[in-house]
């Protein structure tokens, strides 16, 4: 199955539904299929072949879901970009995928005018926003049919590149084929038990494996996507959840929290069926207060990344008697956790979470030594496994709970302490909306624990009675060395705290 | 430009600002221009209420009072009128 499938199928059995809402437009599946078709048709007239990269850098829009099945059905690969990225990153994500062509909107084109210059690859730029003239979208889709096209890819060819930050280094461009990607998206359909009538609703940009992964599984049932720019106003979101009736919402822990800070009473939720987290985990106080004021739905908390998309859901019957555990594995797929040299163990151990399916990514793009590092060759021939490089424990009834990223386990005093472990103390005590725990260098400890803490707005707790509520619930070796306050706390685009900016904010002290 | 709109655009220039070279006034949507996130909302209703003693209420932390200066300028004039 191709991808592009996935949107051709809802049109021919629901062409007149609403397939997609992003502010005043609403479009039905008939529109996308003839839109996205146009698109293709657009871009084989600039002469893209099979396996080229384009570039996608928009908003969530008609547009951005237009490119993606545009790209698809041309048979070329989507490179998904988030929005935000500014010149010199654009040119180094343009120039490493080797981009032929970039779709991105007006504004952005002009403001990247500079670092755009001299990228041999990039053939032609398409731009959205109001414009009619040559290199523009309208332009680009007004003289081309609407008729289907032949497929010019096969299942194994490289479907999306998502470039992944790490704590380190360069972005590395994420393969995900047609087949990995689909099988991800199965996945979702099946555990969340998603449906036509679905109106899912999501703010997180497509870019984000996380957001990408709100489209297609609604898209494979023929439901509905609401996509919103960002959660910057929260009151409009909830507006918006409310007036278009959603049955799904996708939240990362920072959305739930702030969106426990408004007055949910006031909005009528009663079409709201489900609520997922990922991108990273939720903390079981946030939980415990999602499910006091929202009784009626259920929550999904979720583990994924980028490399697989999503491994593990925690079935919602179980959230309020284990919060902290992302489940027992998804559908299609086998998961279990390795020590070092790679044995499984047993229940009850901690070890590095090996995923192997049809999900797992291709590789990195262009970078074969760190694709072999990550993944590892399977049971079959030619399968790999996908080693991710997160920690979790198994308990004696085969439930996973992550423990931390092999990367940021801290040692201090030769003990090792999950980051996240603190941070769910830290979130427990009265007084503290959000709290972020890191390692930093310490000449005796090897590594000191460090919290960062932003306070509930009034709250009046020092950093005394932060280490005391810590004393009462962590061995004394996790009890942060040093409590720093923060009015917030620094965010990577996808919204998840950036520890790396924590870190150098500790160092540059 | 009035006195209202200069402060409100000397606090977006100085905290919520990376790039210096944006022109404020001339911006349609902060959010669209990339300008302002969801902190940088919650960061600028806090200004706004300690500049003029204002109290903002949830429901009116929404585009259409906060998205561009000329938004801004009108929603604190309305709020210290009324």
């Amino acid at each position: 199955m191709l991808l592009g499938s996935l949107l051709e199928e809802s049109a021919q059995r629901t062409p007149d539904k609403a397939a997609l809402v992003c502010g005043e437009r609403r479009a039905t599946y008939a529109e996308l299929e003839a839109d996205s078709n146009r698109l293709a048709h657009a871009l084989l007239a600039r002469a893209l072949a099979p396996g080229e990269r384009v570039a996608v850098c928009l908003d969530n829009s008609s547009e951005a879901v237009i490119s993606i099945f545009g790209a698809w059905k041309a048979g070329a690969a989507a490179l998904l970009v988030n929005p935000g990225t500014k010149g010199e990153k654009l040119r180094f994500l343009l120039e490493d995928s080797g981009a032929s062509v970039l779709i991105a909107a007006e504004k952005k084109l002009e403001q990247s005018r500079d670092a755009l210059r001299g990228l041999p690859a990039l053939r032609a730029t398409i731009s959205t926003g109001e414009g009619q003239g040559p290199g523009t979208w309208h332009d680009a889709l007004a003289a081309q049919p609407t008729s289907p096209l032949p497929a010019r890819a096969s299942q194994d060819d490289l479907a999306c590149l998502l470039y992944t930050s790490g704590s380190t280094g360069q972005p590395k461009g994420v393969m995900h084929s047609h087949r990995s990607l689909g099988s991800a998206t199965r996945s979702i359909v099946q555990y969340l038990g998603s449906v036509p009538e679905d109106v899912v609703l999501s703010v997180l940009p497509l870019s984000f494996g996380y957001g990408l992964s709100q489209l297609l599984p609604t898209f494979q049932v023929g439901g509905t996507l609401v996509l919103e720019r960002s959660f910057a106003y929260p009151q409009l979101v909830l507006q918006r959840l409310a007036s278009e009736r959603a049955t799904g919402f996708a939240m990362v822990p920072t959305i739930a929290t702030m969106l426990l800070q408004n007055n949910l009473a006031k909005f009528d939720f009663s079409s709201l069926r489900y609520l997922t987290n990922a991108g990273a985990g939720i903390a079981p106080a946030l939980l415990k207060e999602l499910r006091a004021r929202l009784p009626h739905v259920r929550i999904f908390p979720m583990y994924g990344q980028t490399e697989c998309i999503r491994a593990s859901y925690l079935p919602p019957e179980e959230v309020d008697r284990r919060p902290g555990s992302v489940g027992k594995g998804m559908p299609n797929q086998e998961l279990w956790i390795a020590d070092e040299s790679g044995q499984r163990l047993p229940p009850g151990s901690t070890g590095e979470l090996v995923v192997r399916g049809e999900h797992v990514m291709l590789g990195y793009w262009k970078q074969p030594a760190a694709s072999a590092l990550k993944l590892r060759p399977g049971r079959r021939p030619g399968e790999r496994e996908l080693h991710t490089g997160d920690l979790f424990r198994v308990d004696a009834e085969g439930w996973y709970h992550f423990v931390a990223r092999k990367d940021d386990i801290i040692k201090t005093r030769g003990e090792k302490v999950s980051p996240r472990e603190v941070e769910n103390v830290l979130l427990a005590l009265e007084g503290v909306l959000t709290a972020a725990v890191v390692g930093v260098p310490d000449a005796l400890l090897g590594q000191a624990v460090r919290a960062f803490v932003v306070k509930r707005p009034g709250a009046e707790i020092d950093e005394k009675a932060v280490l005391r509520h810590c004393g009462k619930a962590l061995e004394e070796f996790a009890i942060p060395k040093k409590v720093v306050f923060l009015d917030e706390l620094p965010k990577t685009p996808n919204a998840k705290i950036d520890k790396q900016a924590l870190l150098e904010r500790s160092e540059a002290k | 430009m009035s006195d209202l709109s200069q402060k409100i655009s000397e606090f977006i220039s100085s905290s919520l600002l990376l790039d210096s070279n944006v022109d404020i006034a001339g911006t349609a949507s902060f959010l669209e221009a990339g300008i302002i996130d969801s902190t940088g909302v919650l960061e600028l209703v806090q200004f706004l209420e300690e500049t003029w003693e204002i109290s903002v209420k949830d429901e009116e932390m929404v585009p259409a009072n906060l998205d561009s200066l000329a938004k801004l300028e009108a929603f604190v004039k309305r709020k210290l009128g009324g």
